[in-house]
């Protein structure tokens, strides 16, 4: 069982690093895993995606080409990969953002307005992990146990503080 | 062992410091930077040496001054700075000195892009430099690879006494993947010629590639191809993967590999009897290997990032004794395991 | 009898390939008798250039390590960086240190590495035959200048010290010439306290030595050093452009 995702947005989203809280999650429920960022240019305000794999077997191309399952968090992602989730599988949008509802019925698309409730929480910047809460809830990855392990590994021990809101975060998108 | 999960770069560096590496060399290049940018913070507290050159070339002759004194020491670069680093291997080479030469490739001729490639393969293991000359060329094809072929290519520098490059791409050297260091005890290996101060204990050490007189560069040439003669008989690395039954085998090294092996898993699903023979070392081309690979094979497809540049050193190895198919992708765009299965179908078809 | 005068130790004794007249020889020996008087040889790493004293490793004692054309300031600062404890010097020619190898010379200046550099300034590449050198003067004729150095077509000529002593990293900018025993008494004091820098860990020491090159100048050794005495010095003129400890203490 192989697990696709890519996570895209704006560069400063905290795309990359939903990313990585994906992998270390993987690295903790001592699975296969990689992760893969878009680099250059793209990085500094426009575009950024990343590609990560979670797998039971070895990865083979880590560059994710049709996901299973996808986090959008600006127009130009969403237009640019809701057309290439594999059928089956699923969506997470930040409906605060994108504006747009896709015509695909062979995918679950689930529109969170995570910009807007990382406002109303007191989570501001974090629209990123509360997404990634939801498709924790949907696609069943990991458990909270698994995830709080995850965030401990990604994030520095001089950012510890950082990790309750995380936790929040994933929480807020977890519940919606 | 404990995995941890980092940057192909950033696992390149940590294996060059635990492999003893004592000098690092560098300039910033997309997209091997984390490389420096990870030696900038670990070299210092690990008792070694970083230093940002003012140039790819001041980098290599760093590299070339620090190696003279004995201390293993690294240099990294992508493509084009790989090109600008040319002239210090060719000098290393002929003053046998040992040295690793990170290439984490992007696209190219000139500026090119900056998105991963395989277009250097030429570079590394033709012609890094002026003159009659090998490196040795390790192809890792995953983070955990970089990381144990830093190692060996430190060793092998060392025992040799020829520079050693890694020859990663842009996927490799950006992807995170699990990790685990092995337990290193750094082989010791005496270097009575460096230049590191005789204290009036000994005549006095030359590190030196000229010969004015014709015969004697002859000669050190000569002797220096029987060495790599030697390499080549013992040192050729390839993974061998389905090959035993298989009557397609793709070849594919680094990044590409791993794409092809996901198409190679795909034809075997539809029932088409194809293997991969992945070569590990570069310089020296694994021979043996790969005949071994294609004893019941019947023809052969070499896939790449390039234009097709390995895929001469697998018709030299096979002897024309197989047709060899050839696909690629160049400039930064990375195949797919569909357009590599497509391929392979079309070649089974045609059987 | 009481020997007065003998080869310096450090000093290999071979006959040179340098031309009769060239005041290599003179550079090379003060070099050595600076090395042995202060009993340094075994702690010495040397750097040669390309250029005429390529093959300096053959007659120098220390342990030595030959460069590629421009990259003795690289080359040494690997070694000196991996080496803190050793002496470190470059020998280098204008070509080598001023054209080809410009980019290694200023920023291992002005990193302030801890090494000697002497730069042998004969105002031509000696070694390919007497080409224009980046500190050929204005209207000097060289195989690639045969009607003089027009400064309208091939610029001007490139004076290191000066330029080199704007930098902070270093400590010593000295330039000499070795075309009178007062001077080249000079030069020897000179490299002295460039190894006495690198002792004390001063940072960057370079000494520009004014030489000659008859057979390219196409003088006698004699002429050449009349030439350099009346031609090169006024557009080069000698001293200390730069100490950056002097100044320290005189402030």
């Amino acid at each position: 069982m192989t697990s696709e995702i890519i996570l895209a947005g704006f560069g400063g989203q905290g795309i990359l690093f939903a990313g990585k809280v994906l992998a270390y999650c993987g690295l903790t429920a001592s699975k296969e895993l990689s992760w893969l960022p878009s680099y250059g240019p793209e990085m500094r305000g426009g575009t950024a995606n990343c590609s990560v794999c979670i797998s039971d077997q070895p990865i083979g191309s880590p560059l994710v080409l049709e996901p299973d399952f996808l986090i959008a968090m600006n127009i130009p992602s969403y237009d640019k990969f809701i057309g290439t989730v594999k059928p089956g599988g699923k969506a997470f949008i930040d409906s605060t953002l994108i504006d747009e509802k896709t015509e695909r019925t062979d995918i679950e698309a689930f529109y969170v307005p995570a910009t807007q409730l990382s406002a109303d929480n007191n989570l501001n910047g974090m629209a990123n992990i509360i997404l990634l809460g939801k498709l924790i809830k949907e696609t069943g990855l990991f458990d909270m146990e698994l995830i709080r392990k995850g965030l401990e590994k990604c994030i520095p021990p001089k950012k510890a503080n950082l990790i309750e809101s995380n936790i929040k975060a994933i929480e807020t998108g977890f519940n919606y | 062992m404990e995995r941890n999960l980092m940057k192909g770069n950033e696992a390149l560096a940590e294996a060059a410091i635990r492999a003893g590496c004592k000098c690092f060399f560098g300039y910033p290049i997309t997209p091997q930077t984390e490389l420096a940018a990870y030696m900038a913070k670990r070299m210092a507290k690990a008792g070694g040496v970083f230093l940002q050159a003012e140039s790819e070339i001041a980098a290599i002759n760093m590299v070339l001054g620090a190696s003279s004194t004995g201390v293993r020491a690294m240099t990294s670069s992508s493509s084009p700075g790989v090109s600008l680093k040319a002239e210090g291997v060719s000098y290393m080479a002929g003053s046998d000195l040992p040295g690793v030469i990170i290439n984490v490739q992007r696209g190219g001729p000139g500026l090119g892009g900056i998105q991963p490639s395989q277009a250097d393969y030429w570079q590394a293991t033709r012609a890094m430099g002026h003159g009659d000359f090998h490196i040795l060329v390790f192809a890792p094809s995953s983070v955990q690879e970089m990381v144990d072929m830093v190692i060996k290519a430190f060793d092998l520098a060392d025992e040799f006494r020829m520079p050693a490059m890694i020859l990663a791409d842009g996927l490799l050297g950006q992807m995170m993947e699990p990790v685990s260091f092995p337990e290193i005890t750094a082989k010791t290996i005496e270097k009575p010629w460096a230049t590191n101060g005789h204290k009036n204990a000994r005549k006095h050490n030359i590190v030196n590639s000229l010969y004015l007189q014709a015969p004697d560069l002859q000669r050190t040439v000569q002797e220096r191809f029987e060495r790599y003669e030697k390499i080549k008989q013992t040192h050729t690395e390839a993974e061998s993967y389905l090959t035993e039954d298989a009557e397609i085998i793709v070849t594919a090294y680094g990044a590409t590999a791993r794409v092809a092996k996901s198409a190679v898993n795909a034809a075997r699903e539809a029932g088409l009897k194809v293997g991969m023979v992945r070569p590990k070392t570069l310089w020296p081309f694994p021979v043996r290997e790969l005949n071994e690979g294609c004893k019941n094979a019947k023809a052969v497809l070499c896939v790449e990032m390039s234009m097709g540049q390995m895929i001469d050193d697998v018709k030299l190895a096979l002897n024309c004794s197989l047709p060899v198919h050839f696909f690629g992708r160049t400039g930064g765009v990375i195949p797919t395991p569909n357009d590599v299965l497509a391929e392979i179908q079309k070649i089974g078809g045609a059987l | 009898m009481a020997v007065v005068f003998e080869r310096p130790k450090s000093l290999v004794d071979v006959s040179t390939h340098y031309c009769p007249g060239c005041t290599h020889g003179i550079i090379h020996r003060i070099l050595c008798e600076v090395i042995d008087e202060m009993g340094i040889e075994g702690d010495t790493i040397g750097v040669c250039p390309v250029g005429c004293s390529v093959m300096a490793y053959d007659y120098f004692r220390c342990d030595m390590i030959e460069a590629p054309h421009g990259r003795a300031p690289a080359v040494a600062t690997g070694a000196k960086r991996s080496n803190p404890d050793k002496y470190v010097f470059t020998y280098q020619g204008d070509g080598d240190l001023a054209a080809i190898g410009t980019a290694e010379t200023v920023h291992s200046a002005t990193r302030g590495e801890n090494i000697v550099v002497i730069f042998v300034n004969n105002t031509t590449y000696g070694m390919t035959g007497g080409q224009m050198a980046p500190t050929t003067l204005p209207g000097q004729v060289t195989q690639t200048t045969p009607f003089g150095r027009d400064t309208d077509l091939a610029g001007f000529p490139v004076r290191v010290c000066e330029m080199l002593s704007t930098l902070d990293g270093v400590a010593l900018a000295q330039r000499v010439a070795v075309d009178s025993v007062p001077h080249v008494r000079e030069a020897k004091n000179a490299i002295r306290k460039a190894f006495e820098n690198q002792k004390e860990k001063k940072g960057f020491s370079i000494i520009e030595v004014l030489s000659t090159c008859p057979t390219n100048w196409g003088l006698t050794p004699i002429e050449a050093l009349g030439r350099l005495r009346n031609e090169c010095i006024p557009y080069y003129p000698l001293g200390v452009y730069k100490d950056k400890y002097a100044e320290e203490v005189a402030k």
